[in-house]
């Protein structure tokens, strides 16, 4: 006898901008919706025609730039004082873009965000002027030339890749006559630069080769200066076919206002007044969380054509018996098939819900960095010691702050006129935020795009044959590909786990993990089908083991954790960021549950779809809690020097794990419930865009 | 070219289920309607885009026209609806909150039509143009339209419309779709009248987030107000609904040219296959 599932239909629009907290921003909705008509019409129709198979830039890949264009995409970036439509911070407004676009192809995607790229370096560093330009030049439809650009940094071997700082790119100066701005000569060639087909600027770093110019700095480089601006020949590249790739090489005067940020002429010499390290600090910590989240777009895009496929694998038989399990269900009626599409399924919703949450911290951080700045220089903070002072005292209060949040109840905090202040205060919770930021910008780069590439494998593997093929619907195999490009650029795993094992010892940072573990335990005891124990202790057993490797020693001498031992930090910089993916997966299931019954079609599904929802939340923190206690324990005892200290050091470890190993009793359920679910739910008799 | 003339423009249109569903008729509480019809996508009955394009049009081709947008549908599927709509020209939306499942008589819908239209704050009939769809997407009737018209008192009526020339006198040329891909041409002395969009000829407007975010403004209280109205009448009513009984079987072929496509279906015809 058949059960009725709860889940009836895919969850649409209303849920998930609760979940993701965009249900009160139409700016958000709109682009959301006209971001996903283009993908899933012309740029659908590129790929499905066959546009991937070219690297050469063609006319049809250049009209999707344009549907970009015509759709408001391309002017999301920009501020409304610059013609763009969205005040504020646009950090979560391009993770929705993101996401909708690489649904349908990665390459589109990147595309569509790669001169964001290139304008963020003068967006986060450039002069008014540089702004003005630049910004304003790049909004479609003002008339005059559209400004497109492309972000150079890449260099041809031996020179920068995952090592920025080894730079061949030259800054010297050609001419400078007397009391007028200096004309400087600028050598760069590039590497793997994207949307160079039809850039007409670059903004690229440099170094100085000139005495009379101190460090290294980003520069414009324009389409018209003089000189060579070559765009070299397209990248051979295996994915991501929809954008354009390649290796220029440039040699242009430009005039010395073309450095980003400005400079100042002292004693006789050119100071950029930003190096380039400083300046792709502040671009890469807003953009990478975007790559994240093209990723975790292709996993959730797989759930549609897998059902679809496994239940229409036997029809068309002439002795179709349509009433039969077979015909209803075909390969949906076996167990695997259905489980493991459920841990895809609960692997992209954490993914999701990782990125985008890291995309509304940086809205918040974006918003508070200038009155943050202002603050600071009301109080005559420019820089140097004065800051390094003032970010101490800043820090030690934003620790009482937090020390207070985790011990007063909500009426005291209402009260508290300590807790108020301290919470009210815009450094103290810049300071806050900034630290979560610095892990939650690489946490979703590095894991979605790892792990998700890894999973989009599965997705493949569950199509057969058809999932490798040109033709299989929803581009699988394309997906799975450009997955392993958005693992690379913008900086390679290595480069994320390097700035997670810094940051991850960050003691605010790691008092508001502990927070958000209290916060879980708290969610467990209201709901306690949601994996929310599992994600705490699986929490308590990393703080713990990081702490420990922290202070302790290994068999061999050498301190457990050190940033140059990467062989330790690095798997627990893994651990951490997929320990973080459940975290967010479950804190955005409960806004659902909170806010959703406010939204009458999200309430109509809420009694299917939460139960579902929850239970896809306990898969991934199943699955997770197994990864982190394995590259725990994995590190601790197999750098310990034998089983006997295995088995008498370290008691609390063994009791924090068993704690945990507890709170998994009867749990795995959520996975049958999960994928019986899969079979019942209803599904659009075809994809909405072409195959 | 500016016409010193002045339209009021009523277009009716609102939502209707996604083709691409499963669409599963059900009788729920004696009522009948789409299996879990609240959580299923819904799209713009695509006649909406054809008389939003053409009212955008006439409106700049004349001067102070007004656009109003009356929608009989549920309420809450509006908002994510008009997201789109609302980038594409300014107007004025009037909400009816009802379902819209396609089981509802076209008499009932167009009496909660006539009523919101006569409701419209200074909305002068004899300017009036009550535009729509010739059909609609959701069961096609096409009589909707029709009612709406003799329910207000406007008795010209032009269908399968595909272009209308405003004249500086205030009168206009209608293009209307006979049989065989013919159009008969009719001059009309001016408004008030009813023209059932066919395709229309222009292409579709651009989605400008810009205005999208001027005319969201005005569209969401209009949604909050939308009253709920009962559309059931008295001596209608569904005894049965059933999905058509035809077996889809798809074949995905690329590049075969059309003579090739009709030659083959010619001789499935022939064969008898198609029942
Ligand atoms: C399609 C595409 C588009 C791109 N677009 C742009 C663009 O628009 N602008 C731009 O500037 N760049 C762009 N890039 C370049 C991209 O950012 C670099 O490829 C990336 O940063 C890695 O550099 P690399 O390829 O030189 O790798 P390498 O530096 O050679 O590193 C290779 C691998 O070695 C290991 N490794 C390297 N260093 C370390 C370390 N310190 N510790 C441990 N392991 C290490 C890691 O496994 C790493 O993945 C693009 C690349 C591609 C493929």
């Amino acid at each position: 006898m058949e059960q009725e599932s709860g889940l009836k239909t895919l969850p649409g629009d209303e849920v998930r901008q609760i979940q993701w907290g965009f249900s009160d921003r139409y700016d958000l909705q709109m682009l959301v919706a006209n971001a996903r008509r283009v993908a899933r019409t012309i740029v659908a129709k590129n790929v499905a025609e066959g546009e991937r198979n070219t690297h050469e830039w063609t006319k049809k890949k250049a009209a999707m730039i344009d549907a970009f264009d015509e759709a408001g995409l391309t002017a999301a970036f920009m501020d409304v004082e610059h013609g763009g439509f969205i005040d504020g911070p646009k950090n979560l407004a391009l993770a929705l873009m993101a996401f909708e676009i690489s649904w349908v192809d990665g390459g589109a995607a990147t595309a569509g965000l790669a001169g964001n790229l290139a304008l963020s370096p003068i967006n986060e560093c450039g002069t008014p002027e540089q702004r003005a330009r630049y910004m304003g030049g790049a909004v479609p439809g003002k008339g005059g030339k559209l400004l497109r650009g492309s972000f150079d940094l890449t260099e041809p071997l031996p020179y920068a890749g995952v090592d920025g700082s080894m730079l061949s790119g030259t800054m010297r100066i050609e001419k400078w006559e007397e009391g007028k701005e200096p004309i400087l000569k600028i050598e760069k060639r590039g590497r793997f630069i994207t949307n160079m087909a039809y850039a007409n600027f670059v903004t690229a770093a440099v170094g100085s080769a000139d005495e009379r110019i101190k460090g290294s700095t980003m520069v414009i480089l324009e389409e018209t200066d003089p000189g060579l601006y070559d765009r070299g020949v397209a990248t051979k590249k295996m994915t991501h076919q929809l954008s354009s790739t390649h290796d220029p090489v440039f040699s242009l005067s430009v005039p010395a206002s073309r450095i980003i940020g400005g400079y100042d002429i002292v004693d006789g010499k050119i100071v950029p007044r930003l190096d380039h390290g400083s300046i792709i600090e502040a671009v890469f910590s807003h953009t990478r969380v975007t790559v994240g989240i093209m990723t975790a777009a292709k996993l959730l895009s797989a759930v549609e054509p897998l059902i679809r496929y496994h239940r229409q694998r036997y029809r068309g038989t002439s002795a179709d018996d349509v009433a039969s399990p077979r015909f209803k269900l075909g390969i949906q009626q076996k167990e695997d098939a259905q489980q493991r599409l459920a841990d895809i399924w609960a692997a992209g919703e954490a993914m999701c819900s990782l990125g985008f949450a890291a995309a509304r911290l940086f809205d918040k951080i974006d918003a508070l960095v200038k009155i943050r700045k202002e603050i600071l220089a009301k109080k005559g903070i420019t820089g140097g010691r004065a800051l390094y002072k003032e970010t101490k005292a800043i820090e030690a209060q934003a620790m009482e702050y937090l020390k207070l949040d985790g011990s007063l109840t909500e009426a005291q905090k209402a009260t508290d006129a300590k807790y108020r202040a301290l919470k009210e205060d815009p450094l103290i919770q810049f300071a806050l935020l900034d630290t979560l930021g610095n892990v939650y910008c690489p946490a979703p780069k590095l894991w979605n795009t790892g792990h998700g590439t890894n999973m989009m494998r599965e997705a493949v593997a569950l199509m057969g044959g058809y999932g490798i093929t040109e033709d299989a619907p929803g581009y699988l195999c394309n997906k799975w590909v450009d997955g392993q490009l958005e693992a690379t650029y913008e900086g390679p795993e290595v480069v994320q786990r390097r700035q997670i094992s810094l940051t991850m010892t960050n003691e605010l940072f790691l008092e508001q993990l502990r927070l958000a573990l209290a916060e879980l335990e708290a969610i467990h005891r209201e709901m306690p089908n949601v994996g929310a124990a599992i994600t705490a202790r699986a929490g308590k057993l990393f703080l713990f083991a990081l702490d420990y490797m922290q202070k302790t020693n290994d068999a061999t001498g050498k301190k457990y954790f050190h940033a140059n031992r990467q062989g330790v930090s690095f798997p627990l910089a893994d651990a951490l960021a997929c320990l973080l993916g459940s975290v967010e997966q479950i804190r955005d299931l409960v806004r659902l549950k909170n806010e959703g019954p406010q939204n009458p079609v999200a309430a109509e599904s809420l009694p299917g779809l939460l139960p579902f929802m929850g239970d896809l939340c306990v898969i991934q923190a199943l699955d997770m809690a197994g990864e982190v206690e394995k590259v725990l324990t994995e590190l601790i005892y197999g750098y310990m020097a034998d089983p006997a200290s295995v088995r008498t050091t370290l008691k609390e470890y063994q009791e924090l794990r068993l704690a945990l190993e507890e709170s998994m009793a009867g749990q795995r359920s959520a996975r049958d419930r999960a994928g019986y679910a899969l079979t019942q739910v209803s599904i659009p008799e075809v994809l909405d865009y072409p195959q | 070219m500016s016409i010193d003339h002045t339209y009021h423009l009523v277009i009716c249109g609102s939502v209707v289920p996604d083709p691409l569903q499963s669409l599963e008729p059900v009788v729920t509480q004696g009522k009948p309607g789409l299996k879990n019809e609240l959580m299923l996508p819904m799209v713009l009955d695509p006649f909406v885009n054809h008389s939003l394009n053409e009212a955008a049009k006439l409106r700049e081709a004349t001067k102070d026209t007004q656009v109003h947008l009356v929608a009989v549908g549920p309420k809450a599927k509006l908002q994510q609806l008009m997201m789109v709509l609302a980038q594409k020209t300014a107007f004025n939306l009037v909400a009816v909150d009802a379902p819209a499942g396609g089981f509802i008589d076209s008499h009932t819908v167009a009496a909660a039509l006539a009523e919101a239209i006569k409701a419209i704050p200074g909305l002068d009939l004899q300017k009036t143009l009550v535009f729509g769809g010739w059909s609609s997407a959701s069961r096609a009737s096409g009589t909707t339209l029709q009612l709406v018209g003799e329910k207000l008192g406007i008795t010209e009526q032009f269908f399968g419309v595909d272009r209308l020339t405003p004249a500086a006198d205030g009168g206009f040329t209608v293009l209307e779709r006979v049989e065989a891909g013919q159009h008969l041409e009719t001059q009309v002395a001016g408004a008030p009248a009813v023209i059932g969009w066919a395709t229309g000829e222009l292409p579709e407007l651009p989605n400008n987030p810009k205005i999208g975010m001027m005319n969201m403004a005005k569209i969401m209280p209009a949604i909050g107000k939308a009253k709920a109205v009962d559309l059931a009448s008295a001596g209608f009513s569904v005894v049965d609904t059933a999905l058509p009984a035809e077996k889809r079987q798809t074949r995905v072929v690329k590049d075969m040219p059309a003579a090739a496509v009709a030659a083959e279906i010619k001789e499935w015809i022939a064969s008898g296959k198609a029942g």
